[in-house]
């Protein structure tokens, strides 16, 4: 196959309404040197310009000194700059008003102009990233210094020595000076260096130990002189070295991650199976059912109260708990009631009314993925040493555990939970002493149900919202409670962050499929050895 | 509100879908062509065929309001094989044999194609296959408009070593036919083109995985050797939301390591937020984004036969409109809806694509199509950053591969077979 040039595209439009436009602009751009060009006019040029052409405007940009050329090249790798197709101008739009890129004067509310985005791609966001890095490393804002310090550690070069320098003699930040230093050693180490400065710059970027420093270290093992090469070498080892032990660490977060995601799914099941004895094969679709509370929720708030986004998460878990727990004592009230002694029948009853409401909901709400967005505070990451710990799942992890913790209350330490017990235990003198069982059955049933759908706003935040999302957990939730013994709470608890932490540690050795099969096979073996599970209930109880 | 209107609306569809649906067979008239339409409507792959059922509808309400094909009206029947694979099998017999179809479109995956072509091969009739697929296979009664692999695979790869310089490769993708078909042709070009063993890393995943933060971590540790990396993902449907929330995560960067993904589309990005994730890739023969008129015309047909501005049109509803309206001219030049005449009529037919190319139907029963590269963008949408320069013709035997390179596939005399061995000059010369 012949491989033809890039083909760039201009976005909508552009080419032949500006063409006329267009000519007197590039034969300026050819004259640049001759006359140089004001960052304004630079600017301008952007909006018609080709991908490759875009490229030399920043650097150009770049060289003018021009004060607002960081905020302009920010906002061209952000997306916010857009060329209006009749004032042949290029303009910054932020939340619909439009700004003039150079003096940053607003210029009136975007209306009806006739703006087209100008599109980069990932090479030019790479370019935009460094010269950004280059123009703002002397910036007040300690934290712009650090985001260029870092840009620079990455695409190092070795022209920049100078500048980092100068930047490293006038900061006062302890900690991004180290930054700079770092980004220095990396650029140093492009160009030619006596061996005592070369040994040096290796030094300062293995004491960094992440992954980058590796990266970068690494990228030398295939240049570097022979009389240097034992240096380069521990540098390499001990960050090694020091990887695999946070490593260790990275696993244990990640298995008590899909743990916690293991135990809100089967906790709701830990009641409904573990403690009424209920194999209830549509749990899987109060989970999805919990998921599109949450989706209603969040499209409610869109589209009239936008401020309270942020808060949507926390309005829908008693929304997801009042409408699944309805939807739970409607089905046992309904179906399950008359199904009590009759393990297949419920199986079966239950498998196909999973069927019913995984079609009800495609039919209501369609078949593709409805978007469940995060809030502010449970998007991103934080470093923790060398974990990486994401806040979605740090709070999916707490939460599961308030989540185990409030259930536990409610069955020991209020009325209704000592009668769930009760009537679960022993049903006749529940009877004879007055609770009124079958309404006993439904408030339990509906309380099982209502966590599986508390948890299903927390698998929203991580699993695609689709009427196919339970599927995914019943079986998981199953084996975890019995794995973890039927009717033990705690049970369901070790259950679920064992085999999720044994799934984790298997996973970069035996790959997640070949992982899945091995701890499916441990599981039988186990129950082999001990049909009760893990904590096996004592007593009575055992005997029914 | 805006939530229980639509559920309103849509219980309302579904009742009427059904009647309609239960009643076809009912109103079956000798004068209408009748139009097979296979796709799971319910179960997991619901949530990608239901919208080619739907574009499919769209194309035949079209050609009949055109005036049909040979002065007659097309009538579809529609059927759910309920993303169950065998039962693709049973539905496809029900639609040649009992509804009596002339042409069937439909499948998704490989799977499903595999399970009914024995039905088409018996039944003779005509299967027109709309999806991107691994390719060695040709069979006479099915044509194939989605990509080979050498439209999409093998020009994606291409694109990520001679213009973004990657050296490190991660093959990531589901656990079944269509990723590891495409990644061992991938893995055999990749070190032709001098890729040493230990730059290459394979893993595979289960359907639905949703638990991705190793397997994230794992490339990024494999990103960090001091060499370009990229991720080439063969991970299929509903797996791709979770695992580009993980990437968004852990801050896995698209200028830093791009992903190019060749099972996601417009349709997959309608589910979430794309902002994290602009600058991964997409590699397809067809984007919505195309600036092209026939485009803008089925963009606008589109939504007004669905009722909804925000739906996406994606690559394998742009194959189903070449496909169909292949068909119509191989019918019309055949003058009979007989499955010989027209396998024998369309192979040369030429119709127009949606991104301003004419794509030709070959011997091989594939066809001709630009391969585009895209980066997504925050709106969902993709940014076309390279494309072939002329039309890519579809191989079916891949020539990367030991065994499959000597075969080709010919449905034209006097080859007239699908895997005809070019050194042994037979036909079934090699078995897969």
């Amino acid at each position: 196959m012949s491989f033809p040039q890039t083909l760039f595209r201009l976005p909508a439009l552009a080419a032949l309404l500006v063409l006329a436009a267009v000519l007197p602009l590039s034969a300026q751009a050819q004259d640049a040197a001759a006359a140089p060009r004001t960052a304004a006019e630079i600017v301008n040029a952007i909006g018609e310009a080709s991908l490759r052409e875009i490229a030399e405007l920043v650097v150009e940009l770049a060289a003018t000194g021009e004060p607002a050329a960081a905020s302009v090249l920010s906002a061209l790798e952000g997306g916010d700059l857009y060329a209006d197709e009749a004032s042949q101008t290029v303009v910054i739009v932020r939340d619909d008003v439009m700004f003039d890129p150079v003096s940053g004067a607003e210029i009136g509310p975007e209306g009806d102009a006739d703006l087209s985005r100008i599109r980069v791609n990932n090479s030019l966001r790479r370019d935009i990233r460094t010269v950004i890095g280059e123009l703002t490393l002397m910036n007040p804002d300690p934290r712009t210094r650090s985001t260029a310090a870092a840009s620079m550690f990455r695409d190092a070069d070795p022209d920049n020595v100078e500048l980092l320098n100068e930047a490293i003699d006038a900061e006062p930040d302890a900690g991004v000076k180290l930054l700079m230093e770092q980004a220095r050693a990396a650029s140093l180490l492009q160009s030619e260096l006596e061996p005592d400065e070369y040994a040096a710059a290796i030094a300062v970027i293995a004491d960094r130990g992440d992954r980058e420093a590796l990266a970068i270290l690494n990228a030398q093992l295939a240049n570097v002189a022979d009389e240097q090469r034992p240096a380069l070498e521990q540098g390499i080892a001990d960050i090694e070295q020091n990887l695999a032990l946070w490593n260790i660490g990275q696993n244990v977060w990640y298995g008590m991650s899909l743990g916690s995601v293991l135990l809100l799914a089967a906790i709701g099941l830990a009641i409904t199976f573990g403690v009424m004895g209920v194999i209830n094969m549509a749990h899987g679709e109060m989970v999805m059912l919990g998921a599109y509370a949450t989706f209603v929720v969040q499209d409610i708030i869109r589209t009239s109260f936008p401020g309270l986004f942020d808060y949507s998460l926390l309005i829908a878990v008693p929304v997801a708990f009042l409408a699944t727990g309805l939807v739970g004592i409607a089905i046992e009230r309904g179906i399950i009631r008359w199904l009590y002694g009759r393990p297949l029948e419920t199986l079966l009853a239950t498998w196909g009314l999973s069927l019913i409401i995984q079609q009800a909901v495609r039919t209501i709400f369609g078949p593709t993925n409805k978007d469940v967005g995060n809030p502010s505070w449970m998007t991103g990451a934080f470093d923790l040493g060398g974990l990486s710990i994401t806040y979605s799942r740090m709070w999916i992890v707490v939460f599961a555990i308030v989540v185990f913790a409030l259930l536990l209350l409610v069955l020991s330490k209020t009325s209704i939970g000592l009668q769930m017990r009760a009537v679960t235990q022993n049903r006749r003198m529940a009877a004879a002493i007055g609770i009124r069982t079958p309404w006993v059955d439904a408030l339990t049933f509906g309380l099982g149900s209502g966590i599986a759908g508390i948890a299903g706003v927390a698998l929203s935040q991580i699993d695609n919202v689709s009427p196919n999302l339970g599927q995914g957990y019943i079986i998981d939730s199953f084996m975890v409670v019995v794995f973890g013994g039927v009717g033990n709470l705690w049970g369901t608890l070790v259950g679920a962050m064992t085999l999720g932490i044994a799934n984790k540690f298997l996973e970069p050795f035996a790959g997640a499929v070949l992982a899945k099969i091995v701890i499916l096979i441990c599981i039988i073996l186990f129950i082999q050895r001990r049909p009760r599970g893990l904590f096996a209930l004592k007593g009575r109880a055992v005997e029914q | 509100m805006t939530v229980l209107q639509g559920a309103i609306k849509a219980v309302g569809a579904a009742a009427l879908g059904l009647t309609m649906l239960g009643a076809t067979p009912v109103m079956a008239q000798e004068d209408t062509i009748k139009v097979g339409i296979l796709h799971s409507l319910s179960g997991t792959m619901a949530i990608s065929e239901t919208t080619l059922k739907d574009a499919m509808l769209m194309l035949i309400d079209q050609q009949n309001a055109a005036g049909g094909v040979l002065g007659r009206q097309l009538e579809a029947v529609v059927v759910d094989p309920a993303s169950d694979w065998p039962l693709f099998a049973e539905k496809a017999r029900e639609l040649i044999e009992v509804n009596g179809v002339d042409v069937v479109f439909g499948c998704w995956t490989s799977v499903s194609r595999k399970s009914v072509l024995p039905v088409f091969e018996e039944l003779n009739s005509i299967l027109f296959y709309p999806v991107q697929y691994e390719g060695e296979e040709s069979q006479r009664n099915v044509f194939y408009t989605g990509a080979a692999p050498n439209q999409q695979a093998i020009p994606a790869v291409d694109y990520l070593m001679q213009e973004e310089g990657v050296e490190r490769w991660v093959l990531a993708g589901t656990d079944y036919v269509y990723p590891q078909t495409t990644n061992k042709i991938l893995e055999q070009y990749l070190r032709d083109s001098g890729v040493a063993e230990e730059d290459i890393m394979i893993n595979y995943t289960p359907f639905g995985h949703s638990d991705w933060q190793t397997i994230v971590s794992d490339i990024v540790a494999f990103g960090s050797e001091g060499k370009k990396t990229a991720v080439v993902s063969t991970i299929n449907g509903d797996a791709n939301v979770p695992f580009y929330r993980e990437l968004a995560n852990q801050g896995v960067d698209a200028a830093d390591i791009p992903v190019v993904a060749f099972s996601v589309g417009e349709e997959e990005l309608s589910g979430f937020d794309t902002g994290p994730l602009v600058g991964h890739l997409a590699a397809w023969n067809y984007f919505m984004s195309e600036d092209t008129p026939e485009n803008a015309a089925f963009i606008e047909a589109w939504h007004e036969f669905i009722g909804n501005e925000d739906r996406v049109t994606n690559d394998p509803m742009e194959a189903h409109y070449i496909g169909f309206n292949m068909w119509v001219e191989a019918v019309e030049a055949a003058g009979t809806t007989d499955p010989d005449a027209v396998i024998d009529a369309i192979i040369g037919v030429e119709v127009p694509n949606l991104t301003g190319g004419v794509s030709t139907m070959l011997p091989n029963h594939h066809i001709t199509k630009p391969v585009l590269i895209g980066e997504i963008q925050d709106d969902g949408q993709f940014f076309t950053v390279w494309q072939t320069d002329g039309l890519v013709p579809g191989d079916a035997w891949s020539d990367y591969l030991p065994e499959s390179a000597p075969l080709i596939a010919d449905w034209t005399d006097p080859i007239m077979c699908g895997n005809y061995n070019t050194e042994t000059e037979t036909c079934g010369g090699s078995a897969m």
